[in-house]
């Protein structure tokens, strides 16, 4: 990993890091205040916050795990660091295109 | 004190094989006096790497039971249980002969992160004043005293790995000069350090600290590269 990568893991990671602690009470939210799925697709369909939250969390895991993935490769596979990196961006889009399907199930109006 | 050690000594190249002999046990005794007694009373062709025995210089670190370790300071008693020593060439290096490794790489690495102090000044000018008591200067005491044995090089699970990684010894050495204020070759050295097989490289395992006979911490000392070259990064003073 160079200090480029490394600068990007990290970053990713500090914006991940409050972003999990919401994710998890909202599932503690509402999971103990019985929220069903109507309830919650009312609450995050159309709304922009909840979208933007969602969407940042999917860039940013993308990113943090490519790169982690990225590393794996390079060390524990007899891949090249040009072919790691190159199955590290495949795995990063393939992370971002099932997250943003993810969000905008639950986003889009 | 009477029973005898079973000794198992590496013997050959890279694709050599372990040979066991009776030492006798002895109070005090390293593992190096171990090594020193077959050399001498069973086979003189055994091939090892030793020169000040007080560990000094940092020549004769072996894998002593599975981990590297200085043997001229370890002793037997400390390290031998059962009685039975394995006693190897060091790991991630390649072997020469029995227990004597090429540190070809290992130096050279040292010279890849430009662990050559880069002075400011000449011998025509004053001697600088350097307080003892800040904290650069402190930090870069904590990692002065390493004597190059490749015990750190040979216990890292990322060197393993990695053949291009710098290894913690290079690292340590390059922290150092990062620290001292009379060097001026640093932006050349976060440069060289940024790269695939720098400090960013570096797992955080700890074995190197763990097993250090100086008891330093290069893993302290590559986790501040990680912060200064990430910093110089950010500012546009070193490129990725």
């Amino acid at each position: 990993m160079n200090v480029r990568l490394y600068v990007w893991q990290r970053a990713t990671a500090a914006i991940m890091a409050p972003l999990v602690l919401i994710h998890i009470a909202v599932i503690f939210y509402a999971t103990r205040h019985g929220v069903s799925a109507a309830d919650i697709l009312a609450r995050t369909r159309g709304s922009i916050a909840w979208a933007s939250f969602y969407g940042l969390f999917v860039l940013a895991v993308s990113i943090h795990a490519s790169i982690g993935v990225r590393n794996v490769l390079t060390e524990w596979s007899p891949l090249s660091e040009r072919h790691a990196g190159a199955c590290a961006i495949i795995f990063g889009l393939l992370l971002a295109l099932l997250g943003m399907r993810g969000v905008a199930a639950v986003v889009l109006p | 004190m009477n029973a005898d050690l079973s000794v198992s000594l590496w013997r050959g190249a890279q694709d050599g094989h372990y040979e066991t002999y009776r030492v006798p046990q002895r109070q005090s005794q390293t593992v190096l006096d171990v090594v020193t007694f077959v050399q001498r009373h069973i086979d003189p062709t055994l091939s090892y790497r030793f020169a000040c025995r007080v560990g000094v210089c940092g020549s004769c670190a072996m894998t002593v039971n599975g981990k590297p370790r200085w043997t001229c300071r370890t002793h037997v008693a400390k390290v031998a249980a059962g009685g039975r020593l394995e006693i190897g060439p060091l790991e991630n290096l390649p072997v020469i002969k029995d227990l004597a490794t090429d540190m070809q790489s290992f130096f050279e690495k040292w010279q890849q992160a430009k662990g050559v102090f880069a002075p400011t000044k000449t011998r025509h000018e004053d001697i600088a004043q350097i307080r003892p008591d800040t904290p650069a200067r402190m930090t870069a005491d904590a990692a002065i005293e390493c004597i190059n044995c490749g015990v750190c090089y040979a216990a890292c699970d990322t060197v393993r790995w990695n053949s291009e990684y710098l290894g913690p010894a290079a690292l340590t050495r390059a922290w150092t000069l990062v620290n001292d204020e009379r060097d001026g070759g640093n932006r050349a050295r976060l440069q060289a350090i940024a790269g695939s097989g720098g400090c960013h490289a570096c797992h955080s395992h700890q074995s190197c600290q763990e097993l250090c006979p100086q008891a330093l911490n290069p893993t302290a000392a590559i986790a501040g590269l990680k912060r200064r070259t990430a910093a110089a990064y950010l500012k546009g003073e070193i490129t990725a």
